[in-house]
């Protein structure tokens, strides 16, 4: 309670919130713009475009299961950002925990309820331990953690596909697809009829866990404390190596599980055609979150939103579903731009400034 | 009466809010040495950077020969006959003197419009026979002492045609020998007709040189005196604006037990230069041995290879008996190692972070803050905080607010306070006093003699020299990377003899200098 009561009454995160909403209505005008310009039926577009969760049901629950993947990618991102570090890594862990679990869905028999648990902490394990290998190139080698990352993230790609091709491969169907999953490993639905799945609690759980571990543990201080100054971090005497080490192992843990939740609770068999890249829709729900574990679940339904309502309109009408990418390109522009924040910031103080010295001036004359 | 140079009204708002002037009227007339005089941010680098250009006024408007000005850039400031020597320097080291001297102004063969190094080196030589100001035309600037880099910033500024010379702390890199060559020349340069603007905060070389002085506190402009009329009481009350007191107490101590045993340390640079060259000293209990030397002798590389954030080429470190060689300075700070970083932004505090984050980064992990389950114990944290802020009179509205948002002197405060309740019994200081005000610093001052009271070991590395021979009770001397002298008591030497071997003019022989290694006592 009183971090929120801080957090209102500190102008300047108050400012930086101000730019997320802004950017975000900012970017929900621009897409409503944009259906003017392109479709032929802008108002029908437009309401479904706004309105999609309201006017299905199906639409309602598809957007809480929207959600839960980019939930866990937004967790392992705001650990990098913490860090202040840029590694992309956690789309390989995500896509890696899916074909780990996949493998363990498939090939295990274990009771329900222990099945998917084992088959997610195994991808996590996978995920974390992927995630660990930009932080060894650059500390071993310098190697910049978001270019290495992201070359990575094909090999771990490629490499997951060939698993799935040469080792679990359902050959009767014609699509590219795993052999169906063991009944033991599906997670249980929320709600009768739909597809949410308890995934969605373990998300939930799982904001909490990195909330409590950023801000209550002495790990989190320390992840924290390194991104504020590294070399203050080292003078001070914290394991700076090995902090990097363990957050970079956590957000890929964290990507791992997420990919594992995915499987286990949306689908019967591993089918995708190519890299969902969670990772990043990630990049923005943690940076709508301004890298605070607490607020990923707002960003997250915010994105979730945009998503479903795209998906919805451009089902309806004559407005395609890539349009969305124009609007996370916008938001990350705004948001990337900290000169806005700062513009206000400075003009705010020299106010202060004036008005203080102001008052001093006629008082010393 | 008229003036080369003036100001009305100036006035300076930078964009994080800082009101570095304010409304100033600063005056300087022709032919004269004017000194500008003030602590640590009361606006006089500022003043200058916007009669150099640097920086552009908000408010208010400056006059050259009662003619307004505007100053855009260095380029205008040089035309309009000012020129300026910064604190660092700003030269080429790879080129040679003459090089750099004629850098943007070069003279060319009039055939092929090359560059003309002949020409270069000549006229460089004659300005230099000219102002008597002696530099190697062609050496290169790498290989040149201070002060003769220092000479040839004010050829430099000379060459392009300045009448207004605006010199910021060039006494700050100089030994007291070279500070009185600097000092003839500066007056010969006034009787040839330059003006000259000299900023300093140390008030025996204003009464030394200038002719007048203005002093400036908060961003005012305070007061502008004839130096013959005032004398250094006066000056030094208006610069703090009330009654400082100078004097450190300092009780007698015996110094006891052997803390910090250092022998023969080497140290290469990633640059193959050997910064330091057998270092070896030991360091007691209830002593502060302080460390004297220019900057660059191998000071900085010494403190960073005894605190960890550096690796020595060879030799070793005992702490408290433990061996600390090339150690992690989270090791060597649970051998009761404590260290005031040199650099407080980048090194000393992290910016972003709270000030409670800062003064516990050393102790987080303890059981007192912080179960075994690894959860952190946030109200014993808070009340820690809290006690350092009010025992350590951190100036802040709350120990949650930024590090960032401190002036210096309360920054280095958070540093202090948390190296000196670090449970350490070894401490190594750097530049303790570096750009704070003169509050902070009286207040640094006496806590470190407390330290010293407590029966810690204090090892003081400072550039301001008066600030190591007040507060210490013996001395080492550092000259390119070695200890060439060693003075058991330190108000047993004088300034000018510290001199002698800053500059590498005298050495001690190797018996004085085993004194140091405490070996035999």
């Amino acid at each position: 309670m009183n971090t929120i009561k801080r957090f209102f009454t500190d102008r300047d995160s108050l400012a930086s919130l101000l730019v997320t909403v802004f950017a975000g209505l900012f970017s929900l005008l621009a897409g409503i713009v944009l259906i003017f310009i392109v479709s032929k039926n802008p108002i029908q577009s437009t309401r479904n475009f706004l309105l999609a969760p309201f006017l299905r049901s199906y639409n309602f629950y598809y957007l809480l299961i929207v959600m839960v993947p980019i939930t866990f990618t937004g967790l392992a991102l705001c650990i990098i950002y913490q860090l202040r570090y840029m590694s992309m890594i956690v789309d390989a862990s995500f896509y890696t925990g899916a074909v780990v679990a996949t493998a363990i869905g498939t090939q295990l028999n274990l009771p329900p309820g222990i099945h998917p648990a084992v088959a997610m902490l195994a991808a996590g394990a996978v995920g974390g331990l992927i995630g660990l290998l930009p932080a060894i190139l650059r500390i071993k080698w310098r190697a910049n953690e978001l270019v290495s990352s992201l070359m990575l993230n094909y090999v771990f790609y490629f490499f997951g596909s060939f698993i799935i091709l040469y080792f679990l491969r359902d050959r009767s169907q014609t699509i590219l697809s795993s052999v169906p999953f063991k009944e033991s490993f599906r997670l249980p639905r929320l709600v009768e009829n739909t597809q949410l799945h308890a995934g969605f609690i373990i998300a939930a759980v799982f904001v909490v866990l990195v909330s409590l571990f950023l801000f209550r543990t002495r790990w989190g201080y320390e992840i924290r404390l390194t991104g504020a100054n590294q070399k203050f971090a080292y003078y001070a005497g914290l394991p700076v190596t090995s902090i990097i080490l363990y957050a970079h192992f956590i957000s890929g843990f964290l990507g791992g599980v997420g990919g594992a939740v995915e499987m286990a609770g949306l689908y019967r068999a591993f089918i995708w055609q190519m890299n969902p890249s969670y990772a990043w829709d990630g990049v923005i729900v943690a940076m709508l979150a301004r890298k605070n574990p607490r607020f990923v679940p707002i960003s997250a339904l915010f994105f979730a939103y945009l998503r479903v309502g795209a998906d919805f309109m451009s089902r309806r009408g004559d407005v395609a579903f890539e349009f969305i990418t124009l609007l996370q390109g916008l938001i990350i522009l705004i948001l990337a731009s900290d000169r806005i924040v700062n513009y206000f910031k400075e003009r705010r103080l020299k106010r202060q400034v004036l008005s203080r010295t102001g008052a001093s001036e006629g008082g010393s004359r | 009466m008229n003036y080369l140079i003036r100001t009305e009204k100036l006035s300076k708002i930078y964009p994080n809010g800082t009101f570095a002037n304010k409304s100033i009227d600063f005056q300087v007339a022709e032919g004269e040495i004017h000194g500008l005089v003030g602590e640590n941010g009361a606006g006089k680098t500022t003043l200058m950077k916007m009669l150099y250009g640097e920086e552009q006024p908000s408010a208010g408007r400056i006059l050259i020969d009662e003619k307004p000005v505007t100053i855009a850039s260095e380029f205008e400031a040089i035309k309009a006959g000012i020129g300026m020597v910064h604190q660092h320097f700003m030269l080429v080291p790879s080129l040679s003197a003459a090089e750099n001297l004629v850098l943007g102004k070069e003279p060319k063969r009039t055939r092929s419009r090359t560059f003309d190094m002949q020409e270069a080196v000549r006229i460089t030589e004659e300005l230099s026979a000219r102002y008597n100001l002696p530099v190697y035309a062609r050496a290169r600037v790498a290989d040149l002492s201070v002060s003769m880099r220092q000479k040839l910033e004010i050829l430099k500024a000379l060459y392009r045609g300045a009448r207004i010379l605006i010199l910021d702390e060039p006494t700050a890199v100089l030994t007291p020998q070279e500070t009185e060559e600097l000092f003839a020349e500066l007056k010969a340069l006034r009787q040839r007709g330059k003006t000259i603007i000299f900023i300093s905060h140390k008030l025996k070389e204003i009464f030394n040189l200038c002719d007048r002085v203005t002093v400036m506190r908060d961003g005012r402009l305070i007061a502008t005196h004839q130096v013959a009329d005032v004398d250094i009481h006066q000056i030094s009350n208006e610069m703090v604006g009330r009654e400082v007191q100078f004097e450190i107490s300092r009780p007698p101590l015996q110094a006891k037990s052997p803390a910090l045993v250092v022998r023969d340390i080497s140290f290469v640079d990633d640059f193959g230069i050997a910064k330091l060259k057998h270092v070896s000293f030991t360091l007691r209990h209830n002593e502060i041995l302080g460390v004297v030397g220019v900057d660059g002798n191998g000071q900085t590389e010494l403190v960073e290879i005894l605190t960890g954030t550096e690796k020595p080429l060879s030799g070793s470190v005992m702490a408290n008996g433990k061996e600390i060689t090339g150690r992690s300075p989270g090791f060597i700070r649970r051998c009761g190692v404590a260290h005031i970083a040199e650099d407080r932004i980048t090194v000393g505090t992290a910016l972003p972070a709270t000030i409670s984050q800062n003064l516990l980064a050393d102790r987080y992990w303890r059981a007192q803050f912080c179960a075994p389950t690894g959860f952190l114990k946030m109200p014993a944290m808070a009340a820690e905080a809290d006690r350092l802020v009010k025992d350590y009179d951190i100036r802040c509205n709350s120990p949650n607010q930024p590090v960032a948002s401190l002036s210096g002197g309360n920054m280095q405060k958070v540093v202090v306070a948390r190296e000196f309740t670090a449970e350490a019994s070894i401490l190594v200081i750097a530049q303790p006093t570096r750009g704070v005000d003169i509050g902070a610093i009286e207040y640094i001052h006496a806590r470190i003699m407390d330290m010293r009271s407590a029966g810690k070991a204090i090892l003081l590395v400072s550039s301001d020299l008066q600030e190591v021979m007040a507060l210490s009770d013996s001395l080492i001397v550092m000259h390119e990377g070695e200890i060439v002298a060693y003075f058991p008591d330190a108000s047993a030497v004088t300034d000018k003899e510290l001199g002698l071997y800053m500059l590498g003019i005298r050495r001690q022989s190797d018996d004085e200098l085993r004194k140091v290694l405490h070996e035999h006592d």
